[in-house]
């Protein structure tokens, strides 16, 4: 069962990876990035208890934290002056002119 | 015992590894950002406490029960945090919600 749950978090994750190279915004991309990241955490945990080795829940508790700054970083700099145009759908751009 | 608390696992495991692969779909088939955002933010946390509850279940020791109480903890706090401030961002950069889906083909 641990695998079972491990190989459907493998595969949420390269879900998450399509969104985020598909996605049409900038906010897609980071939303799945932030996905892949706690989906990291969970495969980290459950992997330590595949092996038998359940040390890894501190590289899990490291990873969320890292995952939450990340975030938060990014989101920060997008409030920049120089994302303010990058970061619009191409359709609502067309609407707005 | 041991078998209740193992079928008790079990569950728990199934249920998270559905409601993660619910939060999947949604991410790729849903039409909008607020929408995606609606399937990531709300799988997120509930998968995420299904499944650590499940490897609780099976802890031996209490050192790693507490260490997963603790990722679950963050988990609960850090990811509702993040779904905010990212809609606030995107809200404040301009990107308008999809309003009416009959107007728009995409879907």
């Amino acid at each position: 069962m641990l695998i079972a749950a491990s190989v459907a978090i493998l595969i949420v994750m390269g879900m998450a990876i399509i969104r985020a190279v598909v996605g049409p915004t900038l906010y897609d991309r980071i939303l799945a990035v932030n996905m892949f990241g706690t989906k990291t955490v969970l495969l980290i945990a459950l992997l330590g208890f595949v092996m038998g080795r359940p040390e890894f829940l501190d590289i899990a508790i490291v990873y969320a934290l890292i995952n939450f700054i990340s975030v938060i970083a990014v989101l920060h700099f997008s409030d920049s002056i120089y994302f303010k145009h990058d970061t619009q759908d191409k359709k609502t751009v067309k609407k707005e002119e | 015992m041991d078998t209740v608390i193992s079928v008790a696992s079990l569950l728990c495991l199934l249920l998270g590894s559905f409601l993660c692969l619910s939060g999947g779909v949604g991410i790729l088939r849903f039409p909008d950002f607020y929408t995606r955002m609606h399937a990531v933010g709300v799988t997120d946390t509930l998968a995420s406490a299904m499944i650590l509850m499940g490897l609780m279940l099976q802890g031996a020791e209490a050192n790693v029960v507490i260490k997963l109480i603790i990722i679950l903890l963050m988990t609960l706090f850090i990811n509702p945090t993040a779904s905010y401030a990212l809609a606030k961002a995107a809200m404040y950069s301009g990107l308008k919600p999809l309003l009416n889906m009959q107007k728009s083909k995409r879907g």
